[in-house]
């Protein structure tokens, strides 16, 4: 939890990872891509405060204790949720597996929640194993990468049959909450690997289950922006958007931001770190104070203690069925509550003077 | 391969990062009134290509390491990305154009453009000199080319391009009801207007001065009364997801390379 001004966040990270990508785990062969992948996440990390940099050998392979520390006990988060990603292409047990965050998290009752993943591409063998990742590790959630190589495809699309028949085996397993990453286009593609329209199609053919579009989809953000404000299953996951703008570029923060807020709404966005890309400590504490910077913004809608209690916690805490203790809930828990609409008067009112 | 590899042997003048182009010019090679053949003119074509996704030269955003040209039009260009895994479809575009843009200088008899430090740097860069299209380039892993994918980027270019061309006349006080009534002609003259008929003309999309300002980048149909609203929302929100990438691309890049590289520019909005 986060305390500020006497307003108490219950905190969920809902988009973080505990991977291996050292030397020790590189495929023999595709090293130059095991390499260049964690290199390329590592100068991601550069868009955040200095202060919270690592060297390229921690980034590579972080401890336990390590993340328990930066995410839970200097990090604020109450329940963190992992989102596999498998890339064993490159990485020989996987870059950070279904199994490798599920066995972190046994040790910590209480504290995470082990999404699983499945590849419509892997068969009836893949229906197994995702029927057996969630009955083991209870998962809820899916995390998906369509532009993933595999065995001769260069990717797949949502609205792809296959991918349709895994959804409603998720579905009638319990899977409620599929997490989408779009791109980037790990192998050649001729087509735009992070076009979202296969979302739309599915959001709309499965009803019951919730898209998160991580990363907003950039960087597609107008594109996932006009799919978000039609579905009202698709969700916005900020991680990236905070982690990689809010501190490097806050004026495009504030941009990106007024029109997440605009077409998609505070009820239907999310906080995650991206951990161990960016720690989550200072991307809280500065969500917390933040606010736009300057009149230029005067007509993007206003985001209030209110909308950042949601995005930070009580939206994914609904998602996932997260129990939270009535301290931390919104007094009046309805849409457009009272609370709400005082935290935009109180912005409105203070907007000219910060302009002025 | 890093920038540090790249040939500097005799003959061949470097251009580094520095301010004046001109100030390159071999002394006493050109007289003073005449566009220096050298370099600098290499760097000024480089200029004409664009990244497709971020609408920006390649010059522009630091993604020219080098450019060298020799004394017999020996050209060698030498390009870097922000990551290692830069969309692959992308790159092979810019190092294509970049070639094609090289090549037709006339005082260039050979050119080689080269993209560093990229998991498909060998493909791209062999699929270029041999002049393979991307599919061939890219055997059994691509199905097409590159015409669609870059028609749809241009078409974003245009509604991006919109919003710049409009803002600043509703913040002049126009009616945004009345952009709709306005041809090009109407607007005062800007950078940002000729880009937008410049995108406009390269998509076969009406661009002159009696071509409606507010259209549909698909079919070139002007946009009805009531469309106006959500049209505008569109482009700015289009705008500002472009502009955002391209300003993620900058972080990456400066992280990692030390250098802002020949013709960088900040980016106008920070």
């Amino acid at each position: 939890m986060y305390e500020k001004n006497g307003e108490k966040y219950f905190i969920v990270d809902s988009h973080m990872h505990y991977w291996n990508a050292a030397p020790d785990n590189w495929v023999k062969g595709a090293e130059q891509y095991a390499k260049g992948w964690i290199e390329c996440f590592h100068a991601y990390q550069s868009l955040g405060p200095p202060e919270t940099h690592w060297s390229i050998e921690h980034f590579q392979k972080y401890s336990e204790d390590d993340l328990m520390k930066d995410v839970f006990e200097d990090g604020h988060v109450d329940v963190a949720i992992f989102q596999p990603t498998y890339l064993k292409e490159w990485y020989a047990e996987g870059f950070n597996t279904t199994e490798r965050n599920a066995a972190l998290g046994e040790k910590h009752p209480g504290k995470f929640i082990a999404n699983t993943r499945f590849d419509p591409r892997d068969g009836d063998v893949g229906l197994k194993a995702l029927q057996a990742n969630v009955e083991r590790y209870g998962s809820k959630g899916v995390k998906l990468y369509t532009a993933e190589w595999n065995n001769g495809s260069r990717g797949y699309k949502l609205s792809d049959p296959a991918c349709y028949r895994y959804l409603e085996a998720a579905q009638n397993l319990g899977i409620k909450n599929v997490h989408v990453h779009k791109g980037p286009t790990i192998w050649p593609l001729d087509k735009d690997a992070f076009d979202v329209s296969d979302v739309d199609h599915a959001a709309t053919d499965f009803p019951d289950l919730n898209f998160i579009v991580e990363h907003v989809g950039l960087p597609r953000i107008e594109d996932f922006c006009f799919l978000a404000t039609q579905e009202p299953n698709v969700y916005a996951g900020l991680s990236v958007v905070i982690g990689g703008l809010m501190f490097a570029r806050p004026k495009f923060f504030a941009k990106v931001m007024g029109e997440l807020l605009f077409w998609v709404g505070e009820d239907k966005m999310t906080f995650g770190s991206d951990y161990g890309i960016w720690e989550p400590k200072w991307q809280i504490e500065g969500f917390v104070d933040w606010d736009y910077p300057g009149e230029e913004f005067s007509d993007f809608p206003r985001l209030g203690v209110a909308g950042k209690k949601k995005i930070l916690g009580l939206n994914a805490a609904k998602l996932y069925g997260i129990e939270v203790p009535a301290e931390y809930q919104l007094k009046d828990d309805t849409r457009g509550a009272p609370a709400e609409q005082d935290d935009a008067k109180l912005v409105d009112e203070a907007a000219p003077v910060a302009g002025a | 391969m890093t920038a540090s590899t790249t040939a500097t042997g005799a003959g061949l003048g470097e251009h580094t990062p520095g301010p004046a182009l001109a100030g390159h010019a071999p002394a006493g090679h050109a007289p003073v009134a005449e566009r220096p053949p050298g370099p600098a003119a290499v760097l000024e074509a480089l200029g004409t290509v664009r990244d497709p996704e971020l609408d920006e030269p390649i010059t522009a955003l630091g993604f020219v390491a080098s450019c060298a040209l020799s004394a017999a039009g020996d050209a060698q260009v030498r390009l870097r990305l922000p990551t290692y895994f830069c969309a692959p479809n992308f790159a092979f575009l810019m190092v294509a154009d970049a070639y094609d843009a090289v090549i037709a200088l006339p005082v260039v008899r050979h050119a080689e453009i080269v993209l560093e430090d990229h998991f498909a740097s060998d493909a791209i860069n062999g699929g270029v000199a041999a002049h393979a299209g991307f599919a061939q380039s890219f055997d059994g892993e691509a199905v097409g080319e590159l015409h669609m994918l870059r028609a749809d980027f241009l078409r974003k270019a245009v509604m991006a391009g919109t919003d710049q061309v409009c803002r600043p006349l509703i913040v002049a006080g126009t009616d945004p009801a009345r952009l709709r009534g306005m041809v090009l002609g109407d607007v005062p003259g800007s950078r940002a207007l000729e880009r937008l008929r410049q995108r406009r003309a390269e998509l076969g999309l009406p661009a002159g001065d009696d071509a409606p300002l507010l259209i549909d980048p698909k079919t070139g149909a002007a946009i009805s009364d009531d469309a106006v609203p959500l049209h505008l929302r569109k482009a700015r929100t289009t705008r500002i997801s472009i502009e955002s990438n391209g300003s993620i691309c900058r972080g990456m890049l400066a992280h990692r390379y030390n250098s802002p590289g020949p013709g960088a520019e900040d980016e106008e909005d920070q």
